[in-house]
């Protein structure tokens, strides 16, 4: 601990004072592009979502026509840079338009895992006792099983298709918040802050949503991003075994399982591009997770 | 310690209920009559009605959990839908081949990892560290089921180096006694088979083995890391020990902790990943035989499956917390 000696106690107030107000926010938002590696995960994250929200709608794709039996499985060329599938498909134009699929859906997934995994876990570690335990319990069955485990179960239930893949990877993902948001909320419950706003009367709901959430947020934020990494794997890898997007629509992983008839026969494009794509996106994903966890909470950092 | 143990060991009791009853549950929140669904639309209703006897849809819900219940304890799974094969059976039969292939995976990830990890940490901001550490970040990004595909693409159909997939040449005639390939082609001095099932299993372990390994080596490096920054480290190399021995016992035997979390953690991820290593390379394992049932819509066959996936990934989770207690002594048993 630094002490300070009351002659220059003053100026050292003085000079805090006379510093601008900085947030936690803006402090972080500082580290996170002072990191080389968050700022390229950062690019690739940010290329990929623009390609998701832009394709679409700038080039529109009926794939139900979109069928060339003239121009099956060429070689990468000026006209097609990443070549032709089974079906004379322009794969990277597929790629372009799977992103949507892959990357939307991996995103939306956690975007409801995250508002119904906090709920969860604020309500529980705010609460305690039966509620608490309930629920947690609940959540202690669902990570019994593997992720992906249960995401085949939910699909296998609900049958196939990139809607229902999406609430299954959705709810593979409920219980890692839940029980990050109620940690957090275990610890923050016991702050000062908490207990002077009980003291001036402040009701329960108040509490949890001004004071006991926004603190709880970061770690939330730190896990969200890296999941989005995983959840585009996961939506990818239901797409390969069938139980996602289904044909003719385009989809990442649904590609690659396209791809598998025609590996012996040396088409290396369709199982080279669809493959990078998956792995550039949650690279990038992982980058800027890693980054932003190391800019929200600094004491994480490993070197 | 044994207080703490037999704690740790009954709290897997609910949880093991709750998912026997949600893997019942599963079959029953199919929507529509779950006979029909299972056999397709242009079944007869004696086929109907049959299934709807085999599968004891007929009774009290409450009752079906019941019997659910008691014959699984028993060890009694049911039988399959369409081939009317006994899924304990099936499931034992096929186990020791997914077995093989995650331990074979693990061992990889372990013995490629761990160095990586160790000479990273040593050897920091060295190209080698960075190299290594470019590989592990990418590693952990590739769907698995990619992966493989390349390396079948590659050492298969390019080079013909390596089989694409199964166990063991269709032509091969070998009397398995375990199921475990490798051990039982040793054990009855099989060197032929021995080699075969080994070019087999190759590329699915590496396949599956590269994502722990990737998060074992990143996990390795930063507990060295840490660890040697210590006061202790600096105190053995001030007394004149060798740069080995302070690495080795020193340094790693306080790193193991977080190693031995992060390669638990890992069981959840190498048994997702069998079922789609498995289904990439024509593994007769329990994963394969999970989708095949998916597909088929053969739901004992994706109840057991289910079920018994997830006895072993509570149960090695539960031995993974044991042995993290016991390594570490500061871990309070309360």
């Amino acid at each position: 601990m630094r002490t300070v000696s009351p002659a220059n106690n003053s100026d050292e107030i003085a000079r805090v004072l006379a510093r601008p107000p900085r947030s936690l926010w803006r402090d972080a938002w500082r580290r996170l592009i002072a990191n080389r590696l968050a700022r390229l995960g950062m690019a690739i994250s940010i290329f990929f979502l623009l390609l998701a929200i832009f394709v679409p709608v700038i080039f529109p794709y009926n794939a139900k026509i979109d069928s060339d039996l003239m121009n099956q499985l060429l070689d990468p060329s000026l006209e097609h840079w990443m070549g032709t599938d089974e079906q004379g498909r322009d794969v990277m134009n597929r790629i372009a338009h799977g992103a949507q699929a892959s990357l939307g859906v991996g995103v939306s997934a956690v975007l409801i895992a995250v508002i119904i995994g906090t709920l969860i876990g604020l309500v529980s570690g705010f609460a305690g006792k039966w509620i608490d335990l309930g629920l947690m319990f609940l959540m202690d069955i669902l990570l019994a099983f593997p992720g992906l485990l249960l995401a085949i179960a939910v699909v296998a239930l609900i049958g196939p298709g990139l809607r229902n893949a999406l609430l299954a990877v959705a709810t593979v993902s409920i219980p890692v918040y839940a029980r990050i948001a109620r940690s957090t909320v275990l610890s923050i419950k016991e702050q000062e802050y908490v207990t002077a706003a009980r003291c001036v009367g402040s009701p329960s709901t108040r509490i949890l949503f001004r004071h006991v959430f926004p603190n709880s947020l970061s770690p939330i934020i730190v896990q969200g991003t890296l999941g989005i990494a995983a959840a585009i794997l996961e939506i990818a890898a239901l797409g390969f075994l069938g139980l996602g997007q289904q044909p003719p629509y385009p989809e990442w992983g649904a590609m690659l399982a396209d791809s598998v008839k025609y590996l012996t026969s040396g088409a290396w494009w369709v199982l080279l591009f669809p493959g990078l794509a998956i792995m550039l996106t949650v690279l990038g994903f992982n980058l800027l997770g890693d980054g932003v966890r190391d800019a929200l909470d600094p004491r994480l950092r490993v070197d | 310690m044994l207080r703490y143990v037999i704690k740790r060991v009954l709290t897997v009791i609910p949880v093991l209920l709750g998912v026997s009853l949600l893997v019942f549950g599963f079959i029953r929140m199919i929507p529509g009559d779950v006979a029909t669904v299972m056999l397709g639309e242009r079944a007869t209703p004696e086929n109907v009605a049959r299934v709807r006897e085999q599968l004891g849809l007929n009774k009290p819900v409450y009752e079906q959990y019941l019997i659910f219940i008691g014959n699984a304890l028993r060890g009694d799974l049911g039988r399959s839908v369409l081939r009317q094969e006994p899924v304990t059976q099936e499931l034992l039969r096929r186990f020791p081949a997914t077995i093989e292939l995650a331990l074979s995976a693990i061992l990889i990830a372990l013995l490629v990892g761990i160095p990586a990890g160790i000479v990273s940490a040593i050897r920091r901001g060295s190209v080698f560290d960075a190299a290594s550490m470019l590989l592990a970040l990418t590693g952990v990004s590739m769907p698995v089921f990619w992966l493989g595909l390349m390396l079948i693409f590659l050492f298969s159909v390019v080079l013909h180096l390596l089989p694409t997939g199964g166990r063991l040449g269709a032509s091969m005639e070998f009397t398995a006694t375990t199921n475990f390939l490798l051990l039982d082609s040793l054990l009855q001095g099989n060197f032929h088979v021995f080699f075969q099932a080994l070019r087999h299993l190759i590329l699915p372990a590496v396949a599956l083995g590269s994502i722990p390994m990737a998060i074992i080596a990143r996990m390795t490096r930063s507990a060295m890391l840490e660890v040697l920054s210590a006061d202790y480290i600096r105190t053995a190399h001030a007394k004149g020990l060798k740069e080995r021995a302070v690495v080795i016992n020193h340094a790693l035997r306080n790193a193991w902790l977080p190693v031995i979390t992060v390669v638990g953690l890992q069981v959840g991820r190498l048994l997702s990943g069998a079922i789609l290593t498995e289904t990439v390379f024509s593994w007769p394992g329990i994963g394969r035989w999970l989708v095949d049932a998916i597909y088929a819509r053969d739901f004992p066959i994706v109840q057991g499956a289910t079920l018994f996936i997830a006895i072993i990934f509570v149960g090695v989770n539960l031995l993974v917390d044991l042995l993290y207690a016991f390594v570490d002594p500061r871990i309070k048993f309360e």
